[in-house]
């Protein structure tokens, strides 16, 4: 399937012919790079190398960037600020990466092999590896704090795979019950192997202009309404709740009084979930329940195709593709441009993105419309 | 305990003690829990820190906890990521809020993962994995 720097380019040639655009009309690139970008053979990198790649001459904007999983919404964001200023017109963002060599498994992509010397080798001396361990003991203080239970993280899963079955792009298609999601193996306890995200090799990209310009492109534009990022650094001792609080609650605040809007006025949500868990935190950090009462929340169907408040329409990192903020990003576009087919949501006139980086540590956040004014 | 014997069992992620953790290991050697404290503020910066993230000093001074903590949160690794973890799958993961504030990453050792709680109250013990190192691990609290 090609190396992250090769489905970069290829994404970013999709995108262009997408848009109605040759290569030589981007001005702009702003490229994320997973976790294979850092580890692969330097002429395979993900990186600035992309330009080299796809031959892009005279770039007035040009970063390899890295908020973890965040990274899209604020790929987006800076184009955004960098076009209104009058630095750039049309800025690539593009996420792409190869974790899955053959005859390694998924989870081993993820992990981080060796221990470092000191203080910093010791989780790995005591069995601390990967972000689903990390997840699970965020997911575990959620449940001992407001009595978040299995049933409720299985809702989610189980709604977002009603999604993916109506999504040709999703990796996981077959029907999905809650005592399917009982079943699944353990992966580290309270997770099972259905609260966390597929991984997948592939590349995301999204290319950004001016209100002026995208009315000249193929596509129907999706306007940016508003825009926002949270970051909390809480210390990790005691006072703080670092596992059950995000940088939504903070990234709200901006995007949300930039597009003069409030949760009401919400018609899907596309948030990173990595986990089922992150779903839930990063409803009730948004406002659309108390902290604690995300559990009760998404257990009533509201998430599901049909809902009051459909979430992750095209399955999402759970059951439809990984590529870290590229995920939620991705179908929003298609959502608000009106083209998601049979998972079509008909009320798309404000679809809202959370992509989210570390462990509910890095966010940003978009507000996106069909409409080039919400009033 | 490890059920293989002799050159084919894999140990776990083996520690190397360096300049910096030096204190930390041979507190650990004595039955000691140290953490590190800003000299300044006072803040504890488990960890490990390179400036007081509060104050910014840089003189960082190891002082010793009491051994007395809470679980703050754990889970139960049933994947295997490191094969020196085999023989133990599956085994637990906790992050113990000490008495004094600061969290630390460990393991509970002396009961079941099935017996562990968030909010148990733990005292710290010391298992001495090699002949050179010594890491600290927490117990139920009698």
């Amino acid at each position: 399937m090609g190396d992250s720097l090769t489905l970069a380019a290829r994404a970013v040639k999709l995108a262009l012919e997408d848009a109605g655009l040759q290569k030589g009309d981007l001005d702009g690139l702003l490229v994320n790079s997973g976790v294979s970008g850092a580890a692969a053979r330097a002429d395979h990198n993900l990186s600035l190398n992309l330009q080299t790649t796809l031959g892009l001459r005279n770039l007035r904007l040009a970063n390899h960037m890295n908020g973890a999983g965040s990274t899209a919404g604020q790929m987006v964001q800076y184009a955004a600020l960098a076009i209104q200023a009058g630095i750039c017109n049309l800025v690539a963002c593009v996420f792409a990466d190869a974790p899955l060599t053959p005859g390694q498994s998924a989870g081993a992509a993820y992990a981080s092999r060796g221990a470092a010397p000191g203080m910093a080798g010791l989780g790995a001396h005591y069995g601390f590896f990967g972000a689903n361990a990390s997840y699970a003991l965020a997911a575990r203080r959620h449940m001992a704090l407001f009595g978040t239970t299995h049933d409720q993280l299985g809702a989610i899963a189980v709604s977002n795979r009603k999604w993916a079955r109506m999504n040709p792009r999703a990796l996981q298609r077959s029907p999905l019950t809650i005592e399917d999601y009982h079943r699944s193996r353990w992966v580290c306890e309270p997770l099972h192997l259905l609260d966390c995200t597929l991984v997948n090799n592939g590349g995301v990209a999204v290319i950004v202009a001016s209100p002026e310009r995208a009315a000249d492109l193929k596509q129907p534009p999706v306007y940016i309404q508003g825009m926002g990022q949270g970051h909390p650094g809480n210390p990790r001792r005691a006072g703080y709740e670092n596992e059950v609080n995000t940088g939504a609650a903070i990234a709200k605040g901006a995007a949300f009084k930039m597009a003069g809007v409030t949760n009401d006025d919400v018609d899907i949500c596309e948030l990173y979930d990595c986990y089922t868990y992150t779903t839930l935190v990063t409803l009730e950090d948004y406002g659309f329940c108390n902290k604690g009462e995300g559990g009760p929340f998404v257990a009533d169907g509201r998430l599901e195709p049909g809902g009051s408040l459909p979430t992750n329409t095209g399955g999402g990192q759970l059951s439809g593709y990984y590529m870290w903020g590229m995920t939620p990003l991705s179908e929003a576009v298609i959502q608000t441009r009106g083209q998601a087919g049979e998972r079509q949501v008909k009320k798309h006139n404000l679809v809202l993105v959370s992509t989210q980086g570390g462990v509910l540590d890095y966010h940003a956040t978009l507000l996106l419309s069909p409409h080039k004014s919400l009033q | 305990m490890s059920q293989e014997q002799g050159t084919t069992a894999i140990p776990r992620p083996a520690v190397e003690v360096d300049e910096e953790s030096a204190p930390f290991f041979d507190g650990a050697a004595r039955g000691i829990l140290m953490v590190q404290r800003c000299d300044d503020c006072k803040a504890w910066l488990a960890p490990v820190a390179r400036l007081c993230s509060e104050c910014l000093s840089e003189n960082i001074a190891w002082a010793q906890a009491s051994g007395r903590g809470s679980v703050h949160t754990f889970g139960i690794m049933h994947q295997l990521y490191h094969p020196g973890f085999r023989s133990e799958i599956p085994y637990n993961i906790a992050v113990v809020e000490l008495e004094e504030g600061p969290r630390l990453q460990t393991n509970i050792v002396g009961c079941a993962n099935s017996d562990i709680t968030v909010g148990m109250k733990v005292r710290v013990t010391f298992d001495r994995v090699s002949d050179t190192i010594t890491v600290p691990k927490f117990a139920p609290a009698r």
